[in-house]
């Protein structure tokens, strides 16, 4: 076992060096480096640099360095802490990304833990009972969860709720709590609020995972020591749960490998349309802005928080499955 | 002996004709067996009908436009969708359209369009609009649907006008061929690279194998909206429409090959342990035969159901990127683009209908959905 999280472990580094590489190429994309398109934007708007801060800026990004020097200055940087600063918003990005990092982080487990708390019950209810009214409900909402696009969704339900009640259903906290430090009011503010959000952001999602729990527990369902069991004379729900669920839904942790990075996507879309406060909409701005370093190092951020889930999904998969953790040993 | 003989006849004459229809199962290539199935799957029979319309319509979308989606008309902003109605004063007539007539609100200074009762205009078939060329090169000036008596800027919008005054309905119309096509161009890339690189995988094996297989967990592990968005972001704004249209298929065929990759390797490696496989090759089949005339036409209908599941997907992915403004940019239209005008709640609350593209997307994509669901159950001719 610890063999087995250790040999995962080991694979982190080489993943993390990889993504950096990745997003410093991203950042690297746009024709010119950003100081110069910065200097020009900064003089079409009137205004300038002075000559010490340009010099600065270009010795700490190391711009006039080979392209392999610059990279190794970011990722050293980055190491040690120093995010680097935001050109557009001339604060440092660590500042800008701090608590938006943590919001969203709130969202995308929110929305996991919602997606199964739903989608494992209707993957039981609909393999027990297939062919069954309720089975044809699920598999009609399930194909019409997965057609929507997350931020269809959530125009129409902005939309509805503001049409029938009057309500705008935007952002994470009431205005009062916008810029207040952390309390347990607003801890509650926040509870308040990301429910909606997370609904939006889990239904494509649950209906995925809705239908692998389907698909495998109808396997298991068929299999002799179900019959077993049941000839046994063990009640049909505590069977149900006890044997075939436990082997069925052991997949959909691994899904998390994938489905985490496609939640924090998601999330993306959904809080720009809803105007959320995570680092979504801020990456979108520092791309259309161009203010690269900033959006590479949210890119990267997604990167490590993917890599995080691949993490805990291989390890919880490995408590779940003694296959899994015998085989390294 | 005359008996038996009798016996053997009557027993040769009697299942003839069921023998011929069972017969014909025995000798049916892989693919009128996968179409036998799919038959029988009516929704999606349905769907292929569905998707069907949707093709027709990206093929000629000026036949099925109204009007020309890029004319502007500042003074006919935001109207509302103009709907066909069949009842005019209590009485059931032949489908027609209000006039709409705009007052300015004193108030909020904002244009309120009303129906305007006194004028009808009653839709024509097979009508007489705007100039253009079918299919490029063709040029006509007939389309499907239009109204009598309508001016050039008085045309019925359907489905109301945008921001700009432009006709929805026929933007709509435009947008499918783009949204549509970018998805198939997207997924035909996607096919070839996963394919080639799936099919090496699962056929040569060893070191290539490890090394393809290492890339797509990596590729699978990246977020993949942020790394789109920041690819396209670095697209040159001086770029004509058709780069970038090119340009975002490239990038979203980048990730999108790695599922389809898999889904070739896994199938290489189950049929490479098949008698069949194994025979040719003891024949002394070339290892290009083995593997195209062979192990391809056997797997050909799992391809084709994995291709229809992933075009809904990168449909979906085009519009997330031209919804947030970094896809396409207009004056293309797509989808996505239209749905940009309905980014906030402030622009849904006042104009409604300007979701109704999203309505097109949904269709589309369940359509494509169900559709490949029935092609992959359909495409194992031998399972029960």
């Amino acid at each position: 076992m610890h063999w087995y999280i250790l040999k995962r472990l080991a694979v982190v580094p080489l993943m993390l060096f990889l993504f950096s590489v990745i997003s410093f190429t991203l950042i690297q994309a746009p024709p010119g480096d950003f100081l110069t398109s910065y200097i020009a934007e900064l003089a079409q708007g009137g205004s300038s640099l002075d000559q010490a801060h340009i010099a600065a800026l270009r010795s700490q990004y190391g711009l006039d360095k080979p392209i392999t020097t610059q990279y190794f200055l970011w990722a050293g940087s980055i190491l040690k802490g120093d995010l680097g600063i935001s050109l557009e918003w001339r604060r440092s990005n660590a500042e800008l990304i701090g608590e938006r990092l943590l919001l969203t982080l709130a969202l995308t487990v929110f929305s996991l833990l919602f997606t199964w708390a739903v989608a494992i019950p209707i993957g039981i209810i609909s393999a027990t009972r297939q062919y069954s009214v309720a089975d044809y409900v699920f598999t009609v909402l399930n194909y019409i969860g997965l057609a929507t696009p997350n931020f269809m969704l959530a125009l129409v339900l902005m939309w509805f709720a503001f049409d029938r009640f009057g309500v705008s259903v935007t952002g994470l906290f009431s205005p009062e709590f916008t810029e207040a430090p952390w309390s347990w009011a607003r801890v509650g503010d926040l509870l308040s609020h990301i429910w909606l959000p997370m609904i939006i952001l889990g239904v494509a999602g649950t209906a995925q995972i809705a239908r692998v729990v389907r698909a495998n527990l109808l396997d298991e369902l068929s299999k002799p020591y179900t019959e077993m069991a049941r000839a046994k004379g063990l009640p049909e729900w505590r069977l149900v749960l006890k044997y075939p669920t436990r082997v069925a839904i052991a997949p959909v942790v691994s899904t998390l490998g994938w489905y985490f990075p496609q939640l924090l996507s998601g999330g993306l879309v959904v809080s720009v349309v809803m105007s959320l406060p995570t680092i979504g909409p801020l990456l979108l701005r520092a791309l259309v802005g161009q203010d690269m370093y900033l959006a590479g190092t949210i890119i990267l951020i997604f990167c490590v928080l993917t890599v995080i889930g691949t993490l805990v999904s291989d390890i919880l998969l490995a408590v779940l499955d003694p296959r899994i953790r015998m085989e390294g040993a | 002996m005359a008996a038996p003989a009798d016996a053997t006849v009557d027993d040769v004459v009697v299942p003839v004709a069921a023998v011929d229809k069972g017969a014909a199962v025995y000798v049916a290539p892989a693919w009128k067996m996968t179409w036998w199935r799919f038959r029988k799957h009516k929704l999606a029979v349905v769907c292929l009908w569905v998707f069907g319309l949707i093709a027709l319509i990206a093929l000629a979308p000026e036949f099925f436009a109204t009007s020309d989606p890029d004319a502007t008309a500042a003074r006919n902003a935001y109207i509302p969708p103009q709907t066909l109605r069949i009842v005019h004063e209590g009485r059931l007539t032949w489908p027609f359209a209000y006039g709409v007539e705009g007052q300015r609100n004193a108030r909020t200074l904002r244009m309120e369009w009303a129906n305007d009762t006194e004028t009808r205009y009653p839709l024509r078939f097979f009508v007489q609009g705007f100039e253009y060329e079918l299919f490029g090169f063709i040029p006509s000036r007939t389309h499907l649907i239009g109204f009598a008596g309508a001016a050039q800027t008085d045309i019925p919008r359907l489905l109301g006008s945008d921001r700009l005054g432009r006709d929805q309905w026929s933007r709509l119309m435009y947008g499918t061929r783009i949204s549509l096509s970018i998805g198939l161009v997207a997924v035909a890339i996607s096919t070839i690279l996963g394919i080639v690189l799936g099919g090496i995988s699962g056929y040569f094996g060893g070191w290539v194998d490890n090394v393809i297989q290492r890339l797509i967990e990596l590729l699978q592990a990246l977020p993949p909206i942020p790394i789109w968005l920041a690819l396209s972001a670095s697209l040159p704004r001086t770029w004509p429409v058709t780069w970038v249209y090119f340009a975002i298929t490239v990038i979203l065929a980048l990730l999108g090959w790695t599922r389809l990759a898999r889904e070739v390797r896994g199938r290489f490696l189950s049929l490479r342990e098949e008698d069949f496989v194994t025979a040719a090759r003891l024949v002394g089949a070339s290892r290009a035969r083995v593997i195209f005339s062979h192990m391809v036409p056997s797997f050909t209908s799992h391809i084709i159901a994995a291709t229809t599941l992933a075009i809904p997907l990168m449909i979906l992915n085009e519009t997330f990127l031209s919804f947030l403004g970094l896809g396409l940019r207009p004056p293309a239209i797509s989808w996505g683009v239209m749905l940009q005008e309905a980014q906030n709640l402030q622009s849904v609350v006042n104009a409604p209908w300007l979701m109704i593209p999203g309505l097109f997307v949904i269709i589309t994509v369940l359509a494509l959905n169900i559709l490949g669901d029935g092609l992959r159950d359909a495409a194992d001719p031998y399972s029960t």
